[in-house]
């Protein structure tokens, strides 16, 4: 179930302001890649242009191709809402449902396609909390709001709702900034284990988490203030890290700026 | 002195270097919260008031307040509420009934529809509806409404003459309940339309986006996010809704035939309401039926003290769920 | 195979459905008020005449045609400026209290509290509270200023409402410059603060205005009917538009109810002028714009 994305000539914009250009890259499958580079560079605007959640925005668009396996997303004839059903997101916070219990948390995209049994329901919700290391310390409380969790909790519940409805591919837009060091750590364990089943993309602001979970990793980076975020560089994380080729990642990753 | 917590609250006032200055602070406190003190004397004044000029009426009532439908107090000086609290209820319901549902429609396509260039001067349009004068629905619903609803509602009994509310021989149409319903639905749509668009405004961004990156549709992701949010605003809205419909006179002293009988056919010319009443009565009644219509003005401003507080704790309780939340 | 699986047909048929619903809803509150605005400008204009707005309904029998409401504009002019003379300072105070004094103490909730119910006050029910109070206790005549009474305790809730708004709007940096020139914390508030608050303290009251010009329910028990001129709001019964509007409709002539749509189309475009002027005030006068 997981697959491979191609961007080929990709810009958005936010209204007149061009947010980013030209960026063309291909995303493995079964790996884990970072996007990093300075605030503001324009790597969460490209994440969310990748399961159509950029146009969201009022007076946000975009130009280019996006090719899942082969299918441009962008065609004439895709509705955005499948795209997000194929392409989950989880979100710089946590945001689990506040009205919403543990358990229908994670129910919550199931039911959108239709009917779902009990047994059915009961069964994926428990694979989904197992797939994101949350099982054993909420099983026992599943009818309790969501919202009552701890922040590190309330991701990984976030995690397991966005695997239930088993899309192909999961995009997560700073997904531990908002959290503890302890925490972090078992999102990142989760990450790594995850990337045997999907394609993960990850933007980071933290070089070390780059560094600990990504396969390949791109460097985002804008010629002055207002001006449209590119890709500097992507390349083996390795590589990356220990050899980069451009100068602005270097200087970037050695902590000169940014 | 409990200086750190002072200073933004009492000002340089309490320092010593500007106190030769401040000879008018005292005042000053003194009038403003005097006057907030005075609303709240106000409040308790109207019921006072209300209360001592009512209670000679009462005693000189020789049938029950609660209970009677007749309203005589002129005359055989026999009165009770009975009649005019149901009219007061089921008007206000069928007010309610009408209203909730397209206000939440309407509060729905300011904050989740509408182009949003549009939506600010749409909400506008809407809240223009509240401007009009209450006497001025009275005018359009007598002359206009009421001969519109002719049709429809002998349709609706023929049709559907079996249910209690539909039902009624002889006369269909014309001044009845449901004429009455209607304008005060249109009367209060604003009111529970405008707190509703602002709960529905007030859902967390990163919900709704939370919800459409399941892939969620536009409905699904309202069903999902906004409305779940939104309930206990939509709730007090409704009341407070509820409070207005209940209270609203002139309109519907224009519209109701001022009939004293329990019904509920609300096509047939039947209805009447506590407020109205007091429009309609007040003109011809004695010191006795004053007292009376007082009497029922008491009734009324209790169940609509009791409604609108209702609704305003829910409102309150749901602000400090939102603050801590964020 | 395509990779992305289209959505149901039946997911899409209920989107699209709630949105037609929605838009519906819109369709369906619009509607009554092009109607009303309608009718009341065709029947409005038939009698919206000089001697409409420059005559009494003095010495007009049951059935004649003419006459005029100028007795009753000049009752809802004077009855609504008594109203707000009255309102204003109280209201205004009491949104200095909550904001500047009351700390957030029991006090300030309570009142805070109070006021928000009191916008649930039906108007029928002050203007039998001023009947009880001021007429049947005090002893005091139907008057202009009974039905000002009246109108002020409809008033004050609003305007305690949106001049608190606009305090809370005035940032607490010019507070603390001012405090820190050694200013005491009410010239701060009188000189600093209301000023800058003004404009939309002003809209404020000017909506709470249009809000009680249009009150029919509390003059009818407190300002009682008169069809001849009466200028003094301090002695004798006045009228009022909204009143002369319901006087007028509930007599069973073509005359009268020609009268009461004129009268409904002068109270209308007095409601929206001043709600126009107060809105136009606030856009002014709006930080978004000065950008």
């Amino acid at each position: 179930m997981s697959k491979q994305i191609q961007v080929s000539g990709l810009d958005a914009y936010y209204g007149s302001h061009k947010a980013i250009e030209d960026v063309s890259m291909t995303i493995e499958p079964r790996s884990i890649t970072a996007f990093i580079g300075p605030s503001g560079c324009g790597k969460s605007t490209f994440l969310r242009t990748l399961n159509r959640m950029h146009e969201v925005i009022p007076g946000a668009r975009v130009e280019g191709k996006v090719l899942l396996d082969g299918e441009d997303l962008y065609g004439s004839t895709v509705e955005p809402v499948s795209v997000r059903r194929s392409i989950g997101m989880v979100f710089q916070r946590p945001n689990p449902f506040p009205t919403m219990s543990i358990y229908e948390n994670v129910a919550a995209g199931l039911r959108l396609n239709g009917r779902v049994s009990k047994s059915e329901s009961d069964g994926i919700v428990e694979d989904s909390l197992k797939g994101a290391n949350l099982w054993n310390e909420v099983k026992d409380r599943l009818n309790k709001p969501g919202a009552g969790l701890s922040g590190g909790q309330q991701q990984r519940l976030c995690i397991a709702r966005a695997i239930a409805v088993r899309p192909q591919v999961l995009l997560m837009d700073e997904p531990c900034s908002a959290l503890d060091p302890i925490s972090t750590l078992a999102i990142e364990d989760l990450m790594v284990k995850l990337k045997d089943e999907y394609t993960i993309v990850i933007v980071t602001h933290n070089m070390q988490q780059a560094a600990r979970v990504s396969d390949r990793t791109a460097f985002f980076n804008l010629d002055g203030q207002g001006k449209p975020g590119k890709v500097v560089e992507m390349d083996e994380t390795s590589r990356m890290f220990t050899n980069p080729s451009q100068k602005a990642t270097e200087d970037y990753i050695t902590g000169r700026f940014g | 002195m409990t200086t750190d917590v002072r200073t933004r609250g009492g000002g340089p006032a309490t320092r010593r270097s500007a106190s030769r200055r401040s000879h008018g602070e005292a005042p000053f406190r003194f009038a403003a919260t005097g006057a907030g003190i005075l609303l709240l004397v106000i409040m308790a004044a109207i019921a006072v008031f209300l209360i001592s000029e009512a209670v000679p009426a009462l005693r000189a009532n020789k049938g029950s307040f609660f209970t009677d439908l007749t309203w005589e107090p002129n005359g055989s000086q026999v009165f009770g509420i009975a009649a005019l609290a149901f009219g007061t209820v089921l008007s206000s319901a069928i007010a309610l009934v009408i209203a909730t549902p397209v206000a939440m429609g309407v509060a729905l396509f300011i904050s989740h529809y509408a182009p949003r260039r549009m939506a600010g001067p749409l909400g506008y349009l809407v809240d223009l509806l509240a401007a009009v004068p209450s006497v001025v629905y009275g005018l359009w619903g007598v002359t206009f409404l009421v001969p519109l609803l002719k049709k429809p509602s002998e349709w609706l009994n023929a049709h559907f003459g079996w249910f209690p509310l539909f039902a009624g021989e002889g006369a269909i149409g014309g001044k009845t309940m449901l004429a009455g319903g209607v304008v005060l639905a249109i009367m209060i749509l604003p009111i529970i339309a405008a707190i509703s668009r602002e709960v529905f405004l007030q859902t967390p961004r990163m919900n709704e986006e939370a919800a459409l990156a399941l892939g969620a549709t536009r409905w699904e992701m309202i069903r999902m996010a906004v409305l779940p949010f939104g309930r206990p605003g939509v709730v007090s809205a409704a009341m407070l809704g509820l409070g207005r419909a209940m209270g609203e006179t002139i309109a519907v002293a224009l519209i109701f035939p001022a009939t004293f009988d329990i019904s509920f056919e609300i096509l047939t010319p039947h209805g009447n309401s506590i407020a109205a009443n007091i429009a309609n009565g007040f003109g011809e009644a004695t010191p006795i039926g004053r007292g009376a219509l007082i009497a029922s003005g008491l009734v009324l401003f209790v169940i609509t003290l009791l409604v609108n507080m209702g609704a305003r704790m829910i409102i309150n309780r749901r602000k400090e769920y939102a603050r801590s939340g964020a | 195979m395509t990779t992305v699986q289209h959505i149901s047909a039946g997911r899409r048929v209920k989107d699209r459905l709630a949105q037609g619903l929605v838009y519906l809803a819109f369709a369906l509150a619009v509607v009554p008020l092009v109607s009303v605005l309608w009718l009341v400008i065709k029947n409005g204009l038939a009698r919206f005449d000089v001697e409409f707005l420059t005559h009494s309904m003095r010495n007009i029998g049951a059935r004649d045609a003419g006459g005029g409401a100028y007795h009753a504009i000049i009752g809802t002019l004077e009855q609504v400026l008594l109203a707000s003379l009255i309102s204003v300072p109280i209201g205004l105070l009491t949104a200095i209290y909550l904001t500047e004094y009351g700390n957030g103490g029991r006090l300030s909730r309570a009142i805070s509290f109070f006021v928000d119910v009191m916008t649930g006050v039906p108007s029928v029910v002050t203007g039998l509270f001023v009947l009880a109070f001021w007429i049947l206790f005090l002893g005091m005549p139907f008057s202009g200023l009974a039905g000002a009474l009246a109108l002020s305790i409809l008033m004050m809730p609003t305007v305690v409402r949106s001049a608190e708004e606009m305090l809370r709007l005035v940032p607490n940096d010019l507070r603390e410059a001012s405090y820190a020139l050694g200013v005491a914390k009410w010239r701060t508030i009188v000189k600093v603060v209301l000023p800058t608050a003004f404009t939309g303290i002003v809209t404020g009251v000017m909506l709470a205005v249009a809000r009680v010009a249009g009150e029919t329910a509390p003059l009818l028990l407190t300002v009682f009917f008169t069809d001849s001129i009466n200028n003094d709001p301090f002695s004798g019964p006045q009228m009022g538009l909204p009143l002369y509007v319901f006087d007028q409709a509930g007599r069973p002539n073509d005359t009268a109810i020609d009268r009461a749509w004129t009268g409904a189309l002068t109270l209308i475009l007095i409601v929206m002028l001043l709600n126009l002027v107060a809105r136009l005030i606030a856009w002014w006068r709006s930080p978004a714009r000065g950008r």
